[in-house]
């Protein structure tokens, strides 16, 4: 029973792979990769890690892979074109590569000389992987790690926002020139929530200002 | 099933997920194959956990994935400000920085 479920959930996490990296479409890559993730968190049961295949399916599967489709959505996902630069020559380059590193990882992982490579692991007791351990060990002896990878999710969280902002770093120059009436206040795009969502800055009260935005606009454009 | 099977499988993966980003051109893609080499270390990592039978490469395992997820936040972010400033979402066109 446990060789079959093995079978199944490898092939379909091998097949799904080569689906991410051979479909054309990048909307029909970020579904072979749910797919494959989906197989993943069998084989993760198989190997009796419960906890971290729930949130392989609930995180990774569902919550990261939404991300993906939005992003995708509103990027356009429009087929590859086939570009005239890469020739025949890098592609074989790099199934040879990829062939390479196959054999690498086979011969370190497998020739590796551990005993219990060819075993199925050692006796374990029926706790093992449960969230009731995991979450023991996350909080006392792997504290420091879960504290820091929280902080690295706001970090990331953060620098998100920043990213993607709708008004956020440097613009285009035509939209520099729509906003130019209040540079001489402060510095462009340091971000208030009206250039967020995109309206007209209006001037704080006692502020003066002599330029027009006619005039500003103009002078951006010179 | 042996464990060593599971390590052949993660190789895999991760040789495939290596080649896609040799080859794709579009980040989109890029990202998702970056993923693939994460899940088969992930793999790799849980299969020598129960190999041991000790929970430390579980916990690994949940950290890559927390990691994944903010690298993806934020690639993602990097590609739709791109997206914004009307760039061509193409990794060959992306050549300001190459030197």
């Amino acid at each position: 029973m446990g060789e079959l479920l093995f079978f199944v959930a490898g092939l379909g996490a091998v097949a799904g792979a080569i689906g991410v990296v051979a479909v054309r479409n990048p909307f029909y890559s970020v579904l072979a990769l749910v797919s494959h993730l989906l197989c993943l968190a069998a084989l993760f049961l198989l190997l009796r890690a419960e906890f971290v295949a729930a949130a392989q399916v609930v995180v990774y599967a569902g919550a990261v892979m939404v991300l993906y489709v939005f992003v995708v959505a509103y990027v356009g996902g429009q087929d590859e074109p086939l570009s005239p630069r890469d020739g025949r020559g890098l592609r074989a380059l790099s199934a040879i590569f990829g062939a390479v590193l196959f054999v690498e990882l086979c011969i370190a992982t497998l020739g590796s000389g551990l005993q219990l490579i060819d075993t199925n692991g050692v006796a374990a007791p029926a706790s093992f992987g449960s969230p009731e351990a995991i979450g023991t060990l996350l909080l006392t002896k792997f504290l420091v790690p879960f504290e820091v990878a929280s902080f690295l999710l706001l970090i990331a969280a953060v620098g998100a926002v920043v990213l993607a902002r709708r008004r956020g770093g440097l613009t285009a120059t035509e939209e520099q020139a729509r906003y130019s009436a209040m540079d001489i206040l402060r510095p462009a795009y340091t971000g208030t929530m009206a250039e967020a969502v995109g309206e007209r800055h209006s001037l704080p009260a006692g502020a003066t200002n002599t330029q027009t935005p006619a005039e500003a606009k103009a002078e951006a454009e010179s | 099933m042996d464990i060593g099977w599971f390590l052949a499988v993660s190789a895999l993966i991760f040789t495939i997920g290596a080649a896609g980003v040799l080859t794709r051109r579009s980040p989109l893609v890029i990202l998702l194959c970056l993923e693939l080499m994460l899940n088969a270390a992930n793999l790799a990592l849980i299969a020598f956990a129960r190999m041991h039978g000790n929970h430390d490469g579980q916990i690994f395992a949940i950290i890559v994935m927390v990691v994944a997820a903010c690298e993806v936040t934020v690639g993602l972010g990097v590609i739709v400000a791109m997206h914004r400033r009307r760039l061509p979402i193409d990794v060959d066109e992306m050549q300001e920085l190459h030197g």
